[in-house]
């Protein structure tokens, strides 16, 4: 038996979330000499198949290249894992919106249970996950044939590249078009910065920063001078400063950077969820009793609109 | 056209949780409970679209304890019409939920299931893309927009790099995220109405479904937990002790 990961990409590149959750299988696989195969399911994908192909670890990339794959809807992309499902005792997947959109179809289709934001993998069939945006930690054990598990990525390292290397590539048969769902557009967040769930550093804004005005002419700067994605609390999103991809927490991004800013948040459970994994976490708030303080590592109560540009001129 | 809205009756989202001593799960004795947030969107979008003369009939449905049967007055109190309780005992996973869910559509026909994205309580964010994958139908999760017309769902959807329009034939899945709609107040005439709208009750064995548990809990514990660190005085102290103590920043 070995070990399927579904891939994370664009058609054009793969996503450095994959990376992580082939680390998690290789955890898996160490304990039962099992390979890892990839699953590219993409249209015009083969630069995604070559590169995954490169990644250490990985045995096999199985690909369905076919124009009904190109916006991978979770209908089509579950159909073609559930039909090469055969010979793998886990299907894992990053628990990205794409992930987490894909993988509960093919469980049920597999008739198994899904074990969702995997953080550690104590045995092949045991699992330990966050329950209660986090203020749990689970382990569970699976008693089904096949593992369908998502894979928190910040609790994993990234696999290694090694160039040069290079896993067979086999082409797979296209699924039938289910037909059900298609593809009216998308409004993506076009930016220069590291993708917010990888990035070293974040800055994130709340309310605090009272508009989306406040937020782009304190914060940018800021994040320019820390090479930092960008980052906020759902108050800050649901008031409309920034769009909906920025959201760190329970039901948004997770983040784990070597340094988290939280500017002008407060720090409700939820959003800690998202971010209290950071390596060194700074808050600036000029309310004392702001719960962000009882998680931060370095905490400075003040009035944000003098600090935080004080902050950027002098790094 | 009939919308079905599943609710889950979980711990609410203000208590912080605690995790019982002899690490077997978390500790539910006299906590607060209360509808699923995210499907209290649900309910109130279904309600929305009959509102709006789009939808006939809006059924609310839950799984579980008797008590849950308070979630699903909650659920007429904001606009459902009526109610469907699968009364168990048994610990209930997101893929016997689907198989529930299953039955029910099998028996109601709806041509839209509303629900949350995922419970506050195990996170699971399963339940709706295993229904839709057992009724074989398309499904639209993370919604921020849903338009219903002609037999069709168009749902703008809440991914990691923005914003993403499907378009999707009916009978189909939604769940909902945050930013759907804000749901309203159930008002007092609306609580006691609620109290007078039919709730039937059924049980998995009446709909033919195994709900046995595929996950065992082996332990449940608290996560490390994060000490809260130094104030710093200034701008000055706190970049002195990113580059020096912490050593985050050149």
């Amino acid at each position: 038996m070995s070990i399927l990961v579904i891939a994370e990409h664009d058609n054009a590149g793969l996503k450095a979330a994959t990376l992580n959750t082939v680390t998690a299988a290789a955890q898996i696989g160490a304990q039962l000499g099992a390979e890892i195969h990839v699953l590219v399911a993409g249209s015009a994908c083969a630069a995604v198949a070559a590169a995954a192909a490169q990644i250490e670890g990985v045995a096999r990339v199985r690909v369905a290249d076919a124009a009904h794959y190109a916006d991978q809807t979770a209908e089509n992309v579950a159909a073609l894992i559930l039909a090469n499902a055969a010979g793998y005792s886990h299907i894992l997947a990053p628990a990205t919106s794409h992930g987490k959109n894909t993988l509960p179809r093919v469980a049920a289709l597999l008739d198994v249970a899904q074990i969702s934001d995997v953080v550690g993998i104590e045995a092949p069939d045991t699992f330990v996950r966050p329950i209660y945006a986090g203020n749990a930690l689970a382990t569970v054990q699976s008693a089904d044939a096949v593992k369908v598990v998502t894979v928190r990525t910040t609790a994993f390292a990234a696999a290694a590249i090694n160039v040069g290397g290079s896993a067979a590539v086999e082409n797979l048969t296209a699924a039938a078009d289910l037909g059900v769902a298609r593809l009216v557009g998308r409004e993506l967040t076009q930016s220069a910065r590291p993708e917010l769930g990888a990035a070293k550093v974040v800055v994130s804004g709340g309310r605090g920063l009272g508009s989306g005005a406040n937020y782009h002419a304190l914060l940018e700067p800021l994040a320019d001078k820390l090479n930092a994605a960008l980052g906020a609390s759902r108050a800050a999103v649901d008031a409309g400063f920034v769009p909906n991809d920025y959201q760190v927490g329970q039901t948004g991004k997770i983040v784990a950077p070597q340094l988290y800013i939280a500017v002008g948040i407060s720090g409700a459970i939820q959003h800690l969820a998202g971010m209290k994994d950071s390596r060194v976490i700074v808050a600036i708030n000029k309310d004392a009793d702001a719960p962000i303080f009882q998680v931060a590592d370095y905490g400075l109560v003040a009035d944000l609109f003098q600090a935080v540009p004080e902050l950027t001129a002098a790094l | 056209m009939k919308i079905l809205v599943p609710v889950k009756r979980v711990v609410d989202y203000n208590v912080k949780v605690r995790v019982k001593a002899d690490a077997s799960g978390i500790d539910l004795a006299n906590v607060k409970m209360a509808m699923n947030p995210f499907d209290e969107i649900a309910v109130e979008e279904a309600v929305r679209l009959k509102e709006a003369g789009i939808a006939s009939e809006v059924v609310a449905v839950s799984c579980g304890l008797a008590a849950c049967q308070e979630t699903l007055r909650t659920a007429m109190a904001i606009g459902a019409d009526r109610a469907i309780l699968v009364e168990t005992d048994a610990e209930l996973q997101p893929l016997a939920v689907a198989k529930l869910l299953q039955a029910l559509v099998v028996r109601e026909q709806p041509q839209l299931v509303v629900l949350g994205k995922q419970a506050i309580d195990d996170d699971a964010n399963q339940t709706g893309q295993m229904l839709a994958a057992l009724l074989g139908w398309p499904q639209a999760t993370f919604a921020s927009k849903v338009v219903v017309a002609e037999g069709m769902a168009t749902v703008t959807r809440e991914v990691d790099g923005g914003l993403e329009t499907l378009e999707l034939k009916l009978p189909a899945v939604v769940t909902t995220d945050l930013r759907l709609n804000e749901p309203r107040y159930a008002t007092l005439p609306n609580i006691m109405k609620a109290k007078k709208k039919p709730l039937d009750k059924l049980t998995p064995f009446d709909l033919g479904v195994d709900v046995a548990p595929r996950l065992t809990t082996l332990k449940v514990v608290e996560p490390p937990k994060r000490t809260a660190g130094a104030r710093v005085a200034d701008v000055a102290q706190l970049i002195d002790k990113l580059r020096n103590e912490a050593k985050v920043i050149q």
